[in-house]
């Protein structure tokens, strides 16, 4: 579709016309919304056209990249959590088979992540320095209990901003482990598997980085 | 038979072995002449291996399958974003109803005691609250709630109850894996990822009921379309 075709015609009209026909599919709707924006907002001013450009911007690498650099930071906490702090305290019993199962999930969330990252065009974040205070199972399952109901209330929280329904998909794919992770944790310790009932908190993402942040050391 | 309880096994290998059966059906029901076969094999097993047949079939399938499109696909025809929520809506309404008339089945039959027995009575809860709390989103939205379809659920046994405990948790969360991608309103949306959540914490607790995997589907919960769960739930509407 030529920028020639578009600026010629009424571009409001055509945008939602077309949106109906064109597959959700994050990358194709972006260009085609931002495409129709530029021309209307010729036509009809800026102050029109401003949500869906940055809806547009947001999906070509802005919005959901960066939601998802965030949940990658989460993802590198809960991998050397489970997978380097695991191995120093000396986990046994299902603490153990928990923290090497979970470990491997956790790094597999990672390379997922990572990957559609790259494949928006964006850069993944390095991996930060963590330092988990904790020296026995004890402690270890009461902050793994933390970290995973943290993570779920990260997801959900973030999730509803994401442009891309694909993407969204694959949130929901991957927070739906992290919920598992929880119940499994808090009923090893003796902790309600629902500790907020019937319903899971979304949380902001301050309210996220004053349970991690601490941890973050680079 | 014994009931299951809480156990905090010592054993370290449970993780892996669990998750072979699921791998197998995976395998099976790729190919129509095998998914006949299996399906000679298992003879007339219950509602609870039904239901976990179909979702592997569909699980296992090609994306197409899973995924939004289909969902949508084989949803009421939207002609605006408040329809297409509101079929999602009464979808989630109709799950929920069948979860709870299963809890209330599960926790009237006597067949738990102690923790376990106070565990399903909190999940039965929670699935109520669920109904409740779509309900008014539908009203909320102008539409007609759909009604309870007074689901019939198999109660014999501590075990066989567990099981099929366990299927129905992972369906549910499966089908608002599902819906998601699907709904328009982004408030109708935090409330499915909330109640999402919820789900898969209910089967992950189930499971180590069971002595099956927490995570059945890996390391990515995969997500089932209307028309699979449809067919899923067919046992218990009968």
């Amino acid at each position: 579709m030529s920028h020639n075709t578009l600026s010629e015609t009424a571009p409001a009209d055509l945008a939602n016309s077309e949106l109906a026909a064109v597959e959700v599919s994050g990358l194709t709707r972006s260009s085609f919304i931002l495409r129709g924006a530029l021309a209307a907002g010729s036509v009809y001013g800026l102050s029109a056209v401003t949500p869906f450009v940055s809806q547009a911007l947001a999906e070509t690498g802005g919005g959901d990249a960066e939601i998802l650099n965030f949940a990658l930071t989460l993802e590198y906490l809960e991998s050397d959590f489970y997978n380097v702090k695991g191995k120093q305290v000396g986990l046994s019993g299902q603490a153990k088979s928990y923290a090497k199962l979970f470990g491997e999930q956790e790094q597999a969330h990672i390379n997922a992540l990572r990957t559609v990252i790259k494949q928006l065009g964006a850069k993944p974040v390095a991996k930060p320095t963590f330092v988990f205070p904790v020296s026995n199972q004890s402690s270890f399952l009461a902050l793994a209990s933390e970290l995973e109901n943290t993570g779920v209330g990260a997801y959900n929280g973030a999730a509803p901003s994401l442009t891309s329904k694909e993407i969204l998909t694959a949130a929901g794919s991957i927070v739906q482990i992290e919920a598992r992770h929880a119940a499994a944790i808090n009923l090893l310790i003796e902790k309600s598997p629902t500790p907020s009932g019937g319903f899971d908190v979304p949380l902001t993402k301050s309210q996220v980085l004053a349970k991690a942040g601490p941890l973050i050391k680079t | 038979m014994s009931s299951p309880s809480i156990e905090q096994s010592t054993s370290e290998a449970g993780e892996e072995s669990v998750r072979q059966p699921a791998g197998i059906v995976e395998r099976l029901v790729r190919d129509d002449v095998d998914r006949k076969r299996f399906l000679k094999m298992a003879g007339g097993t219950g509602a609870a291996s039904f239901t976990a047949f179909v979702l592997a079939a569909c699980g296992s399938s090609s994306k197409s399958s899973s995924t939004a499109s289909t969902a949508a696909a084989t949803a009421t025809t939207a002609t605006s974003s408040d329809s297409g929520d509101l079929a999602i809506l009464n979808y989630a309404l109709t799950l929920e109803y069948l979860e709870t008339t299963f809890y209330e089945k599960v926790n009237a039959s006597g067949l738990y005691s102690g923790k376990v027995a106070s565990l399903l009575k909190t999940f039965g809860g929670q699935e109520k609250t669920h109904v409740e709390a779509l309900k008014g989103a539908v009203e909320k939205l102008g539409g007609t709630p759909a009604a309870n379809p007074n689901g019939k659920f198999p109660v014999n046994s501590a075990t066989q109850v567990a099981e099929l405990a366990y299927e129905v948790e992972n369906l549910g969360a499966a089908a608002y894996l599902g819906q998601a991608a699907n709904i328009q309103s982004p408030e109708i949306l935090a409330t499915a990822l909330a109640i999402h959540t919820v789900e898969a914490r209910h089967a992950a607790s189930i499971a180590t009921l069971v002595k099956k995997s927490l995570t059945p589907d890996g390391a990515f919960a995969k997500p089932a379309s209307m028309s699979m769960v449809m067919a899923a739930i067919k046992p218990f509407l009968a």
